[in-house]
Formats: C-alpha cells, structure tokens, sequence
C-alpha cells in the first residue's frame, strides 16, 4: 500500500472511531450494544431489536447524533478551510481567522445579539446568518483594502488591519452594552449544544460546494508553492487560482461559523498533522484535513460534553488547549528549518 | 532561424520607473544568448518580460509560435527558472520535477504515467536518479540548481530562460551547471537565454551577448564585439584587461587601480 493510501486509510479509519465514540459517549446512560444496533437498524432491510426505550432513541438519534455529524462537518470544514489558505499564502501558521473572517463573523454575531435578541430571538437563527454573512464580508472588505493585489504579503497585512478594525468596533459595542456580554462570549468560545439535523442539512450545500472546489485546486496550490513567478511560467493563473481558494475557503470558515461560533486552533493543527502523515503534497493535505479535522472535533466536542458533565466546557477551550502548544511547537520548527 | 525574437520592448513599473527601455534582441534557434550588464540594468527584468511574467510593451515573438495564446501554451514552449527558485523542503526531488509537467496536465492536474515516465527521464538525463527520493531542504546548492533545471526541461521547452543559473554557486559548481546547459543546447537543440554576472563565464559559454546599462542596449555581438576594455569601464565603472583564450573568446581579469594615494603605492614601495 502506497503511503497516500495509508494516510487515507488511517485518516477515514480515525473519524469513523471519533464518530463512533461521540455515539457511545453521553449524558444519558445508553447501552452500547443498544446505541449500535440503533443505528444499524437505520440502514434499510435490516431489522434488530435494539433494546432502546422509544425515548432513549430519540436521544441518541435527535440529539446526540446530530451533534456528533455537525462536529465532524465542522472540523473537517475548519481544517481544510485552514489548509487551503496555508496553501495559498504558503505558511503553515495561517487561518482563517486571518483574512477578517473570525473577526468579521465576531462583530456580525455581537450586532445580532446586541440588537436583534440574540441567541434566544427569533428562534435563534439570526445569530448564525448574521455570523455567516460577517464572515464573507470580512474577507471581502479584506480583499477590497488591499487594493485588488493579490501578492501573499499585501493580503495577508490588509485582513489583519481588517481584522483588528472590526475586533475593535466589536469590543466597543460589547462595552456599552455589557449585559450581553456572557452571551457574546458563549457564541465566541464556539458550541455544539443546539446542534439539529435542521443546522446539518442547512449547511451541507455550502460545505459540499467549498469542500469539492478545494479539493479540485489541490494541485494548483502545490504549483502555487513554487512562488508566483515559477507557478505563472508554469502556465498557472496565479492570482486567479489564489482568489478562488481564497474564496472556496472563506465559504467553508464562514458555514463552519455560522452553526459553531468561532473555534480556534483546528485550522492551523490538524494540516500539521495531515502532512506528518501523508507528506506536503496538498492533493493529499485537503482530503486528510477533510477527515482528520472531523475526527479531531468531534473528539474534542465528546470531551467538552462529558469532562465537566452535566455542565458543558466550550469546544474552543478544548481545540485551544490540543492547538496552542501545537501551534508553537510548529512556530519553533518552521524557526529551526529558516535558521 | 530565430528562435525568440524581441522588438522595442519597454517595461513600465507601477511607479512610473522603467527598468527597461526599447530593447531588441534575437536568438537564433539552438543558439545561446548571454544576458548581461551592471547591478540594476535591467536583466532579470528583461527576462521576466520575455517570459510572460511582466507586462511589458513592444512585440516579443517566438518561431514556431505557441499552439495558443494562453499561459499554458507558452508554458509548453517556453521554460523560466527564477535567479534562486523556491524549493519546498519537504518536497521530494521527483515530485518537483513532476511539477514541470503542470502545462500538460488536466483540470484536477493528476500527472499520468507518461508525465512520471519524462520526469524520470529528465532527472536521469541529469544524473539526479539518485536523489530523486531526497528531500529539497536537503539539497547542496549545486544539487538545488540542478533540480531547478529538471524542473524546467520536464516542461520539455523549446526555449529556456535563466535568470543568472549560477548565482550562489562556487566555481567547480557554476561549470558544471553551465556545461550542463551547453550540453542540453547542442544535444537537444535548445535555445538559451540566460542573464550572467560573471562576464568571462558569459564570454566562454553564450554565442552572443546583449549588454544592457539602464534598462537600454548598450551593446550586442559575439563576445569578443563587446567585451572591450573601454566598454566595461565606460558601462561598468571597472579596470579590466581583456584576453583571449585558445578559442578565440575573450578573458576578463579585473585590474586594481593604482595612483600615488592608498595602501597600493605603499605595497609597492616595501616591495
């Protein structure tokens, strides 16, 4: 077996045991052998007596499993969202908060709390369109600073100025109206809680459109980390090809923020790992970030649900405490590989 | 025949600067053109001009042309290695040779066992096999200038752009790397185009030699046409004498100046 075919293989077999285990693993004492003959009793022409209450199923099937499926959506949307970038802007510590996307999906959700009743009016579903639609614009106000250039460094330095003008206009509305304060944070440190078969099916469209157009540029951002110059006499559209990624990726952060809030750090770690396990090729980074970062959140969101149980930890205090040391333990290689 | 013709080509920055201005120059098919002139003058500019990778005014053609107009097209025809190409380290050597296949490649740009078959080859024709498995951090700086090169020739180019080949290589590397092109250009017919700092290396291997100065053809001809003493100290501000070699092409050796003033009158008074 080739060693693409072994990274696959592992990666698929990773997320299938996280989904497995967020199955198994919950509030409610459900039996294993129940919960696993529930679900294969989904599949058509096969009947078993799964030994499961009527309430007990819809436990597992209602809630828990949503949840379980939206958190491997969302960690393989984050990471190959962060991958993507990486590939663009050739550096392994980029995200996809760095474009003014975390930040423009901050203010976004912060105005909605604020002024349109939060997380609990209108059904709770403003905050998540508002979080999308902050989300674009913040890479579209980013792309639009930089004056049309498309170079790595001109990019990057305009979605920071971006990024720290809309955090600035988001800490300046949350001090006057601090009594929101608690919510804003909650939605900001990310949440699997009001996770729903309705939130899956909504974002699964914008996931597959990003998903597919990511994967189909993998190669291109392999020729992209030749440098422009190399890549264009190569026959590549450059600035084309980063403006699509850029975009496809930003969809992809955008839906993963619209139903989670902004969770930190899978973006940056889990293409670490993709390329300890199946080398720097992006045709084999995206799809493994694809399965490892759905793998690693929903691992991650079984922890935050049962560590501190009934209570729940935030997911983005779970991905922080895995990232951060990893984030660094990547800055002080990429350090040693220059020095 | 002519290979790759440039009529008054003028490149014009974002600035308003004009690193170069009406430049015309010709290559003959098969043949090798040097390139060369003083910090600043316009070379690597000139280059990327030619390759595409500039806007530039002016009418640059190659004979035969490309099969279309697009950067694609070019890219079959016509291959450019950057003056210190990225390597990324992780990559392995084979790998980055495939990358040359890119212009031939299908929308998701999956390479095809033809594709591996003429990187193999490539990295064979230039005794790479060896570090084909290797990965490019590793690399010497001979070795990295070798690879960029197979890179280029997957691209299987009538035509070939170097933007000074031998930059940061020592001296027994620099030969051998120009060896290697010359060895290309008469085995395959390849056309070069390369800048050189070095004018005796650019003297010893290209046929002809454009000297830029400013952005502006200050000379061109056989080496020995423009290699004179009085035009490098009037373009580059430099002694030189000038030789020639067994074969007829021209030496350089920098000559240190010398008047009353300085460490130099007193050296030779000790002596």
């Amino acid at each position: 077996m080739s060693r693409a075919a072994r990274a696959l293989v592992v990666a698929a077999v990773f997320l299938i045991a996280a989904a497995l285990l967020g199955a198994l693993v919950g509030a409610a004492d459900l039996s294993p052998w129940g919960i696993v003959a529930t679900l294969l009793d989904r599949i058509p022409f096969v009947h078993l007596n799964t030994g499961l209450s009527q309430l007990d199923q819809n436990i597992l099937l209602e809630i828990r499993l949503p949840r379980v499926v939206l958190a491997l959506l969302v960690g393989g949307l984050l990471a190959v969202a962060g991958a993507g970038y990486q590939g663009v802007f050739r550096n392994p510590l980029v995200d996809s908060g760095m474009l003014g996307s975390s930040a423009g999906a901050g203010l976004a959700a912060t105005i909605a709390i604020v002024f349109l009743g939060g997380l609990g009016g209108l059904n709770g579903a403003v905050v998540p369109v508002a979080a999308f639609l902050g989300s674009l614009a913040g890479v579209a106000v980013s792309l639009f600073a930089s004056g049309g250039r498309r170079e790595t460094a001109t990019l990057l330095l305009s979605g920071v100025a971006v990024g720290m003008f809309l955090t600035a206009a988001q800490t300046y509305l949350l001090q006057r109206e601090s009594q929101d304060l608690q919510q804003v944070y909650s939605w900001m440190l990310g949440s699997m809680a009001a996770a729903s078969w309705t939130q899956v099916t909504e974002a699964l469209p914008y996931a597959a459109v990003s998903i597919l157009i990511l994967l189909t540029y993998s190669r291109r951002l392999d020729v992209l980390a030749l440098g422009d110059d190399e890549a264009r006499s190569l026959g590549l559209n450059a600035g084309r090809t980063r403006l699509i990624v850029i975009a496809a990726a930003s969809l992809a952060a955008a839906t993963a923020v619209a139903v989670s809030g902004l969770i930190g750090f899978v973006g940056i770690v889990v293409p670490h790992v993709a390329r300890r396990l199946g080398g720097p090729s992006y045709a084999l980074v995206l799809p493994l970030s694809l399965l490892i970062g759905g793998g690693f959140l929903g691992l991650a969101d079984t922890v935050a649900r049962t560590v501190l149980s009934p209570a729940e930890l935030p997911i983005g205090v779970v991905t922080a405490v895995v990232g951060a040391p990893v984030f660094v333990g990547i800055l002080r290689r990429t350090q040693a590989v220059r020095a | 025949m002519s290979a790759l013709t440039a009529v008054d080509v003028r490149v014009v920055l974002d600035g308003g600067a004009v690193p170069v201005d009406g430049v015309s120059l010709r290559v003959e098919t098969g043949g090798w053109l040097g390139v060369i002139g003083p910090n600043g003058a316009g070379k690597s500019t000139l280059l990327k001009a030619l390759a595409g990778l500039l806007p530039y005014q002016g009418t640059v053609t190659l004979d035969p042309a490309p099969d279309g107009r697009t950067r694609r097209d070019l890219a079959r025809v016509l291959a450019y290695v950057a003056q210190q190409p990225i390597l990324p380290p992780d990559v392995s050597v084979h790998e980055y040779a495939l990358l040359g296949r890119t212009p031939y490649l299908g929308y998701l740009g999956n390479p095809g066992r033809g594709d591996r078959v003429i990187a193999d080859g490539v990295l064979a024709r230039l005794e790479l096999e060896s570090l084909a498995r290797r990965r490019l951090g590793t690399l010497s700086g001979g070795e990295r200038q070798r690879v960029a090169l197979a890179r280029a020739l997957a691209q299987q180019p009538r035509v070939l752009l170097l933007d000074e080949p031998t930059s940061a290589l020592d001296l027994g590397h620099q030969q051998q790397v120009l060896e290697l092109v010359d060895r290309l250009r008469l085995d395959d017919g390849l056309t070069v185009v390369s800048t050189l700092h070095d004018l005796t290396a650019a003297a010893q291997y290209a046929e002809r030699l454009v000297l830029l100065d400013r952005g502006r053809v200050a000379a061109a001809g056989t080496p020995g046409e423009v290699l004179s003493v009085s035009r490098i100290a009037e373009v580059y501000r430099a002694l030189v004498s000038v030789t020639t070699d067994a074969s007829g092409r021209p030496v350089l050796n920098p000559v240190r100046p010398r008047d009353d003033r300085g460490p130099c009158r007193r050296d030779v008074d000790s002596a």
